[in-house]
């Protein structure tokens, strides 16, 4: 661009300001709240278990104080999901406490409660940003994975936004074995309602790598999907959510860097907070919104997030030649397989974690499983059994999550600007 | 590349919110929904006192900023108004 030394607006993708983001922010740029795991009515199309609110659920008056301290830190947005988050009956009234405190919101959800009316509303209210989740850009693959009807209900709400006015809303997708093939196709769903296309990374998530390991993208899927991203890349967007793949060649655009407890986290419905929203384990529980302290004290001073935001050293990976831009990968998804956190991914390009992984206990019995339950199984869960779809669709087999395919990727959505060019 | 009027008065865009951070600060525009940062601590001043300064120029030298980095912070103010982070000012 210029000739000048060093811009002092530093650029996306520089490695600088990313090695300045691992010792932390004062306050999360990405924060995830999820305000229930209670879900409206059949969740057939719904992967993210639920079922009955907590009765420990944060209160309206507990959620509001919560909000004020996110206003005070400036925390710009939230991620609120959860179950279906607009079931809770103050969900509106929670959406304009937090965006007349300056607290932007970005919600996710299957569409169901998206009425035109509905639409009309959150059109009118600039700091509010809604993700509908879709899985297939068919029904066909769509509907195997959520659920018969589920793809109807998100293009309906599509339809609804649209004609609110709603203008780049996203429409927001997991990567599997299945719809990779159809990344086209997707955009041009996006580009016909006016939406922006946000893709995720599949992740193994709470309950085990069982669904993740029939879901996730083969290797050479893997390959079409960079390749991919880098055609299309500055019009997608992906968060942090792909870069152990700029492995393969170049960063991708994007955040190229782990930010659980650094830059990203999650508070769930009763408060507790989390490294990362994929990282739903006590082994990564740093605190609760309801400590004297507040959320502010556990961000600041938990001890879990201080020892996140120490330098790491790569481990295993430490002398691969793309280390600086890979990372090593997701901590979630190394963790929720069984492998070691200062190794390489579960889906490390050059193929180290396929190794890895084939040396893990084929029974499954060392994989850490999630030591929380805040979802209300309709009968007692049932575990890890073969996986075929079909069983994944069946809510009382969930206790969690097996692959968050509703949560958000934390960072998705995030575009960092320095110098004016949209990345 | 992008310049600016450096004699002219500016403004943080009135739904931008500045977040000081240990390398600098954060900038986040709520209207367009885009995040921005300042690597540089007197940028971030100068910004901040775009609105109580009559020119960009005058905001600038009262951050420490000399005239012969002014090129280069001026590109940096440029970026940020075409990303609509800073607007002109007219009152
Ligand atoms: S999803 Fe993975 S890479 Fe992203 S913040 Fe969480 S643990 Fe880190
Ligand atoms: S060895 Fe580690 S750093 Fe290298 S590509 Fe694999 S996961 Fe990434």
């Amino acid at each position: 661009m210029t000739t000048a030394p060093e811009a002092p607006v530093a650029r996306h993708g520089t490695s600088r300001l990313v090695d300045l983001f691992e010792y932390g922010l004062a306050a999360p740029i990405c924060l995830t709240w999820e305000l229930t795991y209670a879900c409206n009515l059949s969740c057939d199309h719904c992967l993210s278990s639920s079922g009955r609110r907590d009765p420990r659920e944060l209160s309206t008056a507990e959620a509001k104080a919560v909000i004020d301290e996110l206003e005070a830190m400036q925390v710009f947005y939230v991620n609120i999901g959860g179950g279906e988050p607009t079931v809770r009956p103050d969900f509106f009234e929670l959406i304009d406490y937090a965006t007349g405190h300056h607290v932007g919101v970005k919600f996710s959800t299957n569409g169901i409660r998206i009425t035109p009316a509905v639409a009309r509303r959150l059109a009118r209210n600039d700091y509010v940003d809604v993700q509908i989740s879709l899985d297939g850009a068919t029904a066909e693959v769509n509907d195997a994975v959520r659920g018969a009807g589920s793809y109807a209900t998100a293009i309906r709400a599509m339809e609804n936004l649209a004609d609110a006015g709603m203008r780049n809303f996203k429409l927001s997708v997991v990567c599997t074995r299945h719809n990779i093939p159809q990344m086209d196709e997707f955009k041009a769903l996006a580009d016909r309602y006016g939406a922006q296309l946000r893709l995720t990374r599949l992740r193994p998530a709470g309950r085990g790598a069982d669904v993740w390991d029939e879901l996730h993208p083969l290797p050479a899927q893997q390959r079409q999907l960079y390749d991919w991203l880098v055609a299309h890349g500055d019009t997608v967007l992906t968060g942090d959510s792909f870069f152990h793949l700029s492995a393969y060649g170049q960063a991708l655009p994007g955040l190229n860097l782990c930010g659980a407890g650094r830059v990203v986290c999650l508070i769930d419905p009763v408060g507790d907070v989390y490294a990362c929203p994929f990282a739903i384990h006590e082994d990564f529980l740093a605190g609760n919104v309801r400590t004297p302290g507040g959320f502010a004290e556990v961000w600041r001073d938990s001890e879990l997030f201080q020892r996140l935001r120490a330098p790491q050293n790569g481990g295993a990976c430490a002398s691969c030649a793309f280390y600086d831009t890979c990372k090593g990968g997701c901590m979630a998804a190394k963790f929720f397989t069984g492998l070691p956190l200062d190794g390489p991914d579960p889906e490390c390009v050059r193929g180290h974690g396929e190794e890895l992984l084939a040396r893990r206990p084929q029974d499954g019995t060392r994989l850490p499983k999630p030591s929380v339950d805040h979802s209300h199984r309709t009968s007692p869960a049932r575990r890890s059994r073969p996986v075929d779809l079909t069983l994944v669709r069946r809510r009382e087999d969930l206790d969690r999550p097996p692959v968050s395919a509703c949560a958000e990727g934390p960072l998705t959505g995030f575009r960092l600007t320095g110098t004016g060019d949209q990345k | 590349m992008t310049t600016m009027d450096l004699d002219r008065a500016w403004d943080l865009h009135p739904q931008v919110s500045v977040r000081p951070e240990p390398f600098g600060a954060l900038l986040y525009h709520f209207g367009t929904r885009k995040l921005s940062f300042l690597k540089d601590r007197r940028l971030l001043t100068a910004v901040q006192s775009l609105a109580d300064t009559p020119t960009a120029r005058a905001a600038c030298l009262a951050s420490g900023i000399t005239e012969a980095e002014l090129p280069r912070y001026g590109r940096a103010l440029a970026a940020l108004v075409q990303s609509s982070m800073l607007v002109g000012r007219t009152s």
